[in-house]
C-alpha cells in the first residue's frame, strides 16, 4: 500500500525533528523557557486542527464526501489531545512563571473552551447511531463552532483587560532566535505527527466502512494468503460446517 | 387551490399554538424559573450575607443563573413535537424552514426569558445591586436572552433526537454561550462600579443580529439531519 | 552543560519533566490507540476473508 511507505516516511521526519530539537534546546539558560516548545506547538495545533475538522466536517455536509466525513471524526480526539497538552503544559509553565497552576487569561480560557468544543463534538458524534447522521449534526456543531471560537477569544480577552489590567506576558516579549529555532521544529513536527496519526486512522476507518466493497474483499485476501495472520488454532470457521 | 399563508401569518399561527401548549404543561415553563430563583437564593446562604460581597458576585451570580435558567427550559423546545411526530409535519411546510425555528425560539423565549427579565430586578435587590446596575441587568437580559434562546435552538436542534441529550446538550451550548456571560455579567458589573457600559451593551447587541442572523439557519439544518 | 544539570533544569525539573512527560504520554496512547484500531480493523477484514476463502 502507498499509504504505509507514506506514513513511515512522514513518521521518520518528525521523529528527525523531535531529535533536532533536543541539541538547541540544551543551549537554553532559561529552563522553565523550555516548556514553551511543547506548550506552544501544541496550542498551535489544537486551533489548526480545530479548523481543519471544521472545514472537512463542511465540506463533508456540503458535498457529501464521506472521507471528508471521517477526516473530520478521525480528528477530533487528536485535536482534544494536543488541547489537554496545551493546558496541562500551560499549567505547569504558569506555577513557575506566575506562581499560580492557572490563570484566566485569554488564551488558557480560551484553550479551555476549545478543549470543551472537542468533547462535546466527540460527544454528540457517538450519540448517534446512523454515522451518516452523527457525521452531518457534528459537522454543523463544528462550524457553529468555528465561528464562535475568535468570538470566544477576543470577548474573553477584552474581559481580561478590563479585570486584570496588569499584562501576563506569556510570549509577548519578542522570541530570542536560538529559541524561535527549536520552536519551528517542534511545531512542525507536530502537525506532521497529526497528519501522520490522521492518515493511519483515516485509512483504517475507510476500510472498515468499506469493508464488503470489492477491492477490500481483495485487499483482505492478500493479506490472508500472506502469514501475517495465522488462523486460529481454536477458533477456525470450523463451526458453521 | 388556496394560496399558500405568507410567512408571518405562518409564524403567528405557530406561536400562538405553541404558547397554548405550553401554557397546558405549565411546570415546564415554572421550573426554569423557580431553579433561577432558588440558584440566587443559595448565593448569599453560601457566601454569607455580607452586603459589599453580595454586590460584587451580584452580576456574576445573576447571570450565571439566567443561564443555567436558560439551558433547562431548552429542552422543552422541539421536543414533545419531535415525539410526536409533529416536527417532521413542521418541517415539510411550504414556508421555509427559518421560520419554524423563529417561531420555537419566540415562543420559548417568551415562556423562560422574559419571565427572567421580569424576576430578574427582584432578585437584584436581595444582593444589594444598585439601583443604575439594575437597569443594565434588565437591559442585558432583554439582549441576552434572546441569544441564548437562538444558540440553544441549535443545541436542542442537534440532539432532539438522541435519548439521553440532556447532559450532552449542555455541554454542546455551554462554549457559545460564554460569550454573552461575559458581555452580560461585564456590563452589569460595569454599571455597579460607575464606569461607562456602551462597549458591552453595543458588543451584545452585535451578538444578538450575529446570531439572529446565523441560528435559524444552522438550527434548521440541524433539524432536518436530526429528523432522517 | 552535564547531565545532573540537564536533568535538574535549573530547579525547574517537576515541571519541564512534568510537561515533556504528559506530552510523551498523551502522543504516544494517539499512535498505540490508531496502531491498536488498525490492527484490530485489519485482524476483523482477514478473518472475514479467510472464513470466505474457504466457503468460495
Amino acid at each position: 500500500m502507498p499509504w504505509v511507505a507514506g506514513a513511515t516516511a512522514l513518521l521518520i521526519l518528525a521523529g528527525l525533528y523531535f531529535g533536532l530539537f533536543a541539541s538547541p534546546a540544551d543551549y537554553q539558560q532559561r529552563d522553565s523557557v523550555r516548556i514553551m516548545y511543547v506548550h506552544v506547538p501544541s496550542a498551535w495545533n489544537s486551533m489548526f486542527i480545530y479548523l481543519l475538522m471544521a472545514v472537512a466536517a463542511a465540506i463533508g455536509l456540503i458535498w457529501n464526501i464521506k472521507v471528508a466525513d471521517i477526516v473530520a471524526a478521525v480528528s477530533a480526539p487528536i485535536g482534544a489531545s494536543f488541547t489537554f497538552i496545551t493546558l496541562v503544559t500551560g499549567s505547569l509553565w504558569g506555577k513557575p512563571m506566575w506562581g499560580t497552576w492557572w490563570e484566566w487569561d485569554a488564551r488558557l480560557t480560551s484553550e479551555l473552551i476549545l478543549l470543551f468544543l472537542y468533547l462535546g463534538y466527540i460527544a454528540l458524534q457517538s450519540a448517534f447511531e446512523d454515522r451518516r447522521t452523527a457525521a452531518r449534526a457534528s459537522a454543523v456543531l463544528a462550524i457553529v463552532g468555528a465561528i464562535n471560537v475568535p468570538i470566544i477569544y477576543y470577548s474573553v480577552q477584552w474581559w481580561n483587560t478590563l479585570h486584570q489590567p496588569q499584562s501576563l506576558g506569556v510570549g509577548t516579549s519578542a522570541i530570542h532566535p536560538s529559541m524561535l529555532l527549536p520552536l519551528l521544529l517542534m511545531a512542525l513536527g507536530f502537525k506532521l505527527l497529526y497528519v501522520v496519526i490522521l492518515l493511519m486512522r483515516t485509512r483504517t476507518e475507510v476500510l472498515e466502512r468499506e469493508r464488503n466493497a470489492g477491492w477490500v474483499q481483495e485487499l483482505a485476501q492478500e493479506l490472508a494468503a500472506t502469514d501475517k495472520f495465522p488462523p486460529d488454532t481454536i477458533r477456525s470457521g470450523n463451526e458453521y460446517r | 387551490m388556496r394560496e399558500v399563508p405568507g410567512v408571518l401569518s405562518a409564524l403567528g399561527v405557530l406561536i400562538r399554538r405553541d404558547l397554548l401548549l405550553a401554557l397546558r404543561r405549565r411546570a415546564q415553563i415554572l421550573n426554569p424559573l423557580v431553579f433561577f430563583v432558588i440558584v440566587v437564593t443559595l448565593f448569599p446562604l453560601g457566601v454569607g450575607p455580607e452586603p459589599n460581597l453580595l454586590q460584587k458576585l451580584a452580576p456574576g451570580v445573576l447571570w450565571v443563573a439566567a443561564l443555567l435558567s436558560a439551558m433547562l427550559s431548552l429542552e422543552a423546545m422541539f421536543h414533545s413535537d419531535f415525539e410526536d411526530g409533529a416536527l417532521e409535519q413542521l418541517l415539510l411546510m411550504p414556508q421555509p424552514v427559518f421560520v419554524t425555528v423563529i417561531a420555537k425560539v419566540l415562543a420559548h423565549w417568551l415562556l423562560s426569558g422574559l419571565p427572567l427579565l421580569l424576576l430578574a430586578p427582584l432578585l437584584a435587590l436581595w444582593l444589594h445591586l444598585p439601583g443604575d446596575a439594575i437597569v443594565v441587568l434588565m437591559v442585558t437580559l432583554a439582549l441576552g436572552t434572546p441569544v441564548l434562546s437562538l444558540i440553544g435552538a441549535i443545541g436542542v436542534a442537534l440532539t432532539v433526537g438522541l435519548r439521553r441529550g440532556g447532559v450532552l446538550l449542555s455541554l454542546l451550548v455551554l462554549p457559545l454561550y460564554i460569550p454573552v456571560l461575559i458581555m452580560g455579567a461585564g456590563a452589569v458589573d460595569s454599571a455597579a462600579s460607575g464606569l461607562a457600559v456602551d462597549a458591552h451593551l453595543s458588543i451584545m447587541g452585535a451578538l444578538l443580529l450575529l446570531s439572529l442572523s446565523l441560528a435559524p439557519w444552522a438550527a434548521g439544518a440541524a433539524l432536518r439531519i436530526s429528523v432522517e | 552543560m552535564n547531565i545532573a544539570e540537564f536533568f535538574h533544569m535549573g530547579g525547574y525539573a517537576l515541571y519541564v519533566w512534568g510537561s515533556y512527560g504528559v506530552t510523551l504520554v498523551v502522543l504516544a496512547l494517539n499512535v498505540l490507540l490508531a496502531r491498536q484500531r488498525q490492527r484490530q480493523v485489519l485482524h476483523t477484514l482477514v478473518r472475514s476473508a479467510q472464513r470466505n476463502r474457504g466457503r468460495t
